[in-house]
């Protein structure tokens, strides 16, 4: 191993040698050339050995493709996509019985949706590695995801919402993660003209609330706020816990060719939500409980199943009925992301459209409120004087600022889309210190903790929109990336360019000790709760109740048990329940049956599974195991018989030649 | 201090018991898709292992070259070995009550005798579990068997196995080592007791 390193570096010192004279060489190290890269040893600050562990878990959302993937820092390694919003046939995920119930909404069964905002549920301000919630931007959903099995376990779905993108960003304990609209709705949805929209349309920000137990969300209480466009938010921290921001653009009022019509106002709005005043108007009993239609669906580990549960109330408050409330910070303009600083104090505004990026200070707002330093009203909500609440601007820093993230040094990093680059900047000072290009039109960035009270300044990782010509050609349609960048430094230093899955949208990066250890290895078979478990081979059975069939199946190195079934007809519904028995780490097996309308079932250890299988036609058809499971996985197989609707073919079942299942 | 061979008899008969708490044997079972290899424990009532499933694991293991399925409930020595054990413990408590270093010796030497035979009994049922080997087995090698080595460790096929007494085996050994302590001092505190005996018997009158 040291003397790999040895060779390793030997290598780069004669290439970069070899750079030199051939007078081609960038002796200044800038971070985009190859040669660059060479001469700061880039290569060995991201390579992790073969068998050996990244530091940081880094969870990147899918985007447009509904899921999130799990990669590790700084290598780039890609570890697992977990099916959150869309299906997912590789892990039978919305096909199998026990999780379509997650899918299920107030609009009947979704199946995909847009995936945006990672965010790990924190403690005390710092990520604690227990879960993380990913939003659904297209259906308003927030799903749970649990990160000791990884795998989705709640999803919870947003009434009076339209394009959840504000979404879900946590509080210091996670006693709330939100969910704001970025889309105006009626309220109550309605058949209503879409000129409207200034009567009619409200936009609802939501707090969903974390049982600290065992994570399971409930929509606490919803906001009604006007018709802006809510884009992002984030919760304060330290001195400002308890207040929620959310950014707005559109507070024109707009409902067409908002591309100009949303971009008139020199400033639009940061809402300033007091969440601990919300819980006391609450606990007053000063909401309206409202009439609602979503669906919570809660993935339980025992049943291995999904139940998905329709609500039909919801508890609102109306700002105007609730002085101290909300309060707008007027922001140039239209801006994205709000971003808080570890300490809490300064609020970054990212104005997309603005020459400049705005800082609130927390504590002049604070001192704005007492003073009553209003200059307006808008539906009971005061907004405060902008000289009254700025902490700082810094000047021209770039082009289209979208998001800010911290190192916990003092130090900000802000993205350009426009411009396409990441600028480093000081807190309170306000001067630019560093820029470094990405490649191209940069969205989010992350910090490990970057958005908590506790960064991890070590590493930066820009979460890129385009690629252009940055990789093979693959067709019209190109991966998205991410960029990696050394941020120990005072200038920072790309490290990594790698290509991700769907659109990297935003991203959260944890140590990895705070998950590691806690990664359940398999399911206790004695803990399995699943109705149609089958706790043996002794348990394996077909049972038929008119047209429904159920085959209690079980997998074992290297056979399905049974493995022969005779006596099903063409029409029946048969639903096989297949029963993980292995009890060892990394032995998943997998099952399919041929003619299948939906996907396989991918079971892992302990774990029971469900898949409904509708024979058409007579004939006897073949399943096999889909996951190599041993070296006799190829003759893990087996055979269904189909016969006539009308036939006389007993049911029969058995495994092996000689035996029968005991 | 008179004392201290009892009690050390006592520890040795008491120390056995530890055999109903810590496992006496480990086989241990290395491959490259095992890294951290896959531990069988060996306790004087049952079979045990890293995790609940690791007997049901050596088995799927072991089906692949047509061994038999490891099943405790076939194991008799597993259901009758205890009592023996608890016979021990009472012989031991019995030799300290009696405070006679030659049942010391002799509960010491029982135990040797114990072991030994406990240990032949391990190797036969190794033995028939490496040799005694299905016809039907999916992959058969001629010549080969898998039995595990009594202690040490050897190569079968792609896994070393390792076969070490475990936690009570080593404090059952130091038990054996205390009953001859017991009796070893227990015999020269009789022997200096009776030179004494005879010192005060004959020497008075020179100190007179």
């Amino acid at each position: 191993m040291k003397n790999h390193r040895i060779l390793f570096n030997l290598a780069l010192l004669l290439t970069s040698g070899l750079i030199f004279l051939s007078g081609c060489g960038d002796p200044s190290g800038s971070s985009g050339g190859s040669a660059g890269l060479l001469a700061d040893n880039a290569a060995s600050q991201v390579y992790v050995p073969p068998g050996e562990y990244d530091e940081f878990y880094g969870f990147f959302s899918g985007g447009f493709s509904g899921q999130l993937s799990v990669y590790g820092l700084p290598s780039g390694r890609l570890f697992k996509v977990i099916p959150v919003f869309s299906l997912d046939g590789e892990k039978g995920y919305g096909f199998n019985e026990e999780t379509k119930p997650l899918l299920n909404t107030s609009h009947g069964f979704v199946p995909w949706d847009d995936a945006h905002h990672p965010e790990l549920s924190q403690t005390g301000g710092t990520t604690d590695g227990r879960w993380i919630f990913i939003n659904g931007n297209n259906t308003p959903r927030v799903a749970r995801i649990d990160l000791t099995t990884f795998e989705t376990a709640e999803i919870i779905e947003i009434p009076n919402s339209g394009g959840n993108h504000s979404s879900p960003f946590t509080t210091e304990n996670s006693e709330y993660v939100v969910a704001g609209t970025r889309f105006g709705v009626p309220y109550p949805q309605k058949d209503v003209a879409i000129n409207s929209y200034a009567e009619n349309f409200r936009a609802m920000q939501t707090f969903i609330s974390v049982d600290p137990e065992n994570g399971e969300m409930d929509i606490a209480f919803q906001v009604l706020l006007p018709a802006f466009d809510f884009d992002l938010s984030h919760s304060g921290k330290g001195k400002s816990h308890g207040w929620t921001f959310f950014t707005s653009y559109n507070t024109e009022n707009k409902h067409s060719l908002l591309e100009v019509a949303a971009s008139q106002n020199d400033k639009d709005f940061i809402a300033a939500i007091n969440w601990k005043k919300a819980e006391e108007y609450i606990k007053e009993g000063k909401f309206h409980e409202v009439p609602a239609n979503y669906a919570h669906n809660v993935y339980n580990e025992k049943t291995h199943t999904a139940t998905s549960t329709m609500k039909d109330k919801v508890k609102v408050l109306i700002p105007s009925e609730c002085p101290g409330l909300v309060y707008f910070l007027p922001t140039p303009k239209s801006p994205h992301g709000v971003d808080v600083d570890p300490s809490g104090e300064y609020i970054v505004g990212n104005g997309k459209l603005s020459a400049d990026l705005t800082v609130h200070s927390f504590s002049k707002m604070l001192k704005a409120i007492e003073n009553k330093a209003f200059d307006a009203e808008i539906e009971g909500i005061p907004v405060l004087k902008f000289e009254e609440v700025v902490a700082g601007v810094v000047k021209e820093p770039g082009l289209g600022p979208l998001h800010t993230e911290f190192d916990g040094k003092g130090n900000a990093y802000t993205t350009f889309f426009i411009s396409s680059e990441i600028v480093k900047w000081k807190l309170g000072t306000w001067e630019v210190v560093d820029r470094v290009p990405c490649y191209y039109s940069v969205g989010h960035l992350m910090i490990p903790g970057g958005d908590s009270k506790t960064p991890e300044g070590k590493y930066m990782v820009a979460l890129n929109k385009i690629t252009k010509d940055r990789y093979l050609p693959t067709g019209p349609e190109v991966c998205h990336s991410a960029q990696l960048y050394d941020i120990s430094g005072e200038k920072m230093k790309l490290l990594l360019d790698f290509p991700t899955i769907g659109e990297p949208h935003y991203a959260q990066g944890i140590p990895a000790d705070r998950i590691q250890s806690k990664s359940k290895k398999f399911y206790p078979i004695e803990e399995n709760e699943h109705p149609y478990r089958a706790m043996g081979e002794k348990d394996a059975r077909v049972e038929r109740s008119g047209n429904i069939v159920h085959v209690y199946m079980t997998t074992i190195r290297s056979h399905f048990a049974p493995d022969n079934i005779e006596g099903i007809k063409v029409g029946d519904k048969v639903y096989f329940h297949v029963t993980n028995l292995e009890q060892d780490y990394d032995v998943p097996h997998g099952f399919a049956v041929m003619g299948a309308n939906n996907a396989e079932l991918l079971v892992m250890p302990g774990q029971t599974e469900t898949f409904l299988w509708e024979p058409k036609k007579e004939g006897v058809f073949p399943f096999y195991c889909t996951d190599f499971c041993s070296a006799l996985h190829q003759e893990m197989q087996g055979y269904i018989r189909v016969s006539n609707q009308n036939s006389n073919i007993a049911l029969k079942w058995g495994l092996g030649e000689d035996e029968t299942i005991q | 201090m008179k004392n201290l061979p009892r009690l050390l008899m006592v520890v040795a008969a008491l120390g056995l018991l530890s055999l109903f708490i810590f496992p006496m044997w480990r086989i241990t079972l290395l491959a490259p898709q095992y890294p951290d290899g896959v531990t069988m424990y060996i306790y004087i009532n049952k079979l045990g292992g890293e995790s609940s499933g690791t007997l049901q694991n050596v088995n799927i293991l072991n089906h692949y070259v047509g061994m038999k399925k490891i099943d405790p409930d076939a194991i008799p020595e597993l259901s009758y070995f205890p009592y023996i054990v608890i016979g021990l413990v009472v012989l031991g408590l019995g030799a300290a009550w009696s405070n006679n270093p030659r049942l010391f010796l002799a509960w010491g030497v029982l135990m040797v005798l114990v072991s030994m035979v406990g240990l032949y009994d391990f190797y036969l049922w190794e033995y028939d579990y490496g040799h005694n080997l299905s016809d039907t087995a999916p992959i058969k090698i001629e010549g080969q068997s898998y039995q595990p080595p009594l202690i040490g460790s050897a190569k079968i096929l792609n896994f070393i196995a390792v076969s070490m007494p475990h936690t009570s085996g080593w404090l059952a050994g130091i038990c054996i080592l205390l009953s001859f302590v017991a009796a070893w001092v227990s015999f020269k505190k009789k022997k200096n007791e009776s030179t004494e005996k005879y010192k005060l018997d004959t020497v008075p009158n020179l100190v007179d």
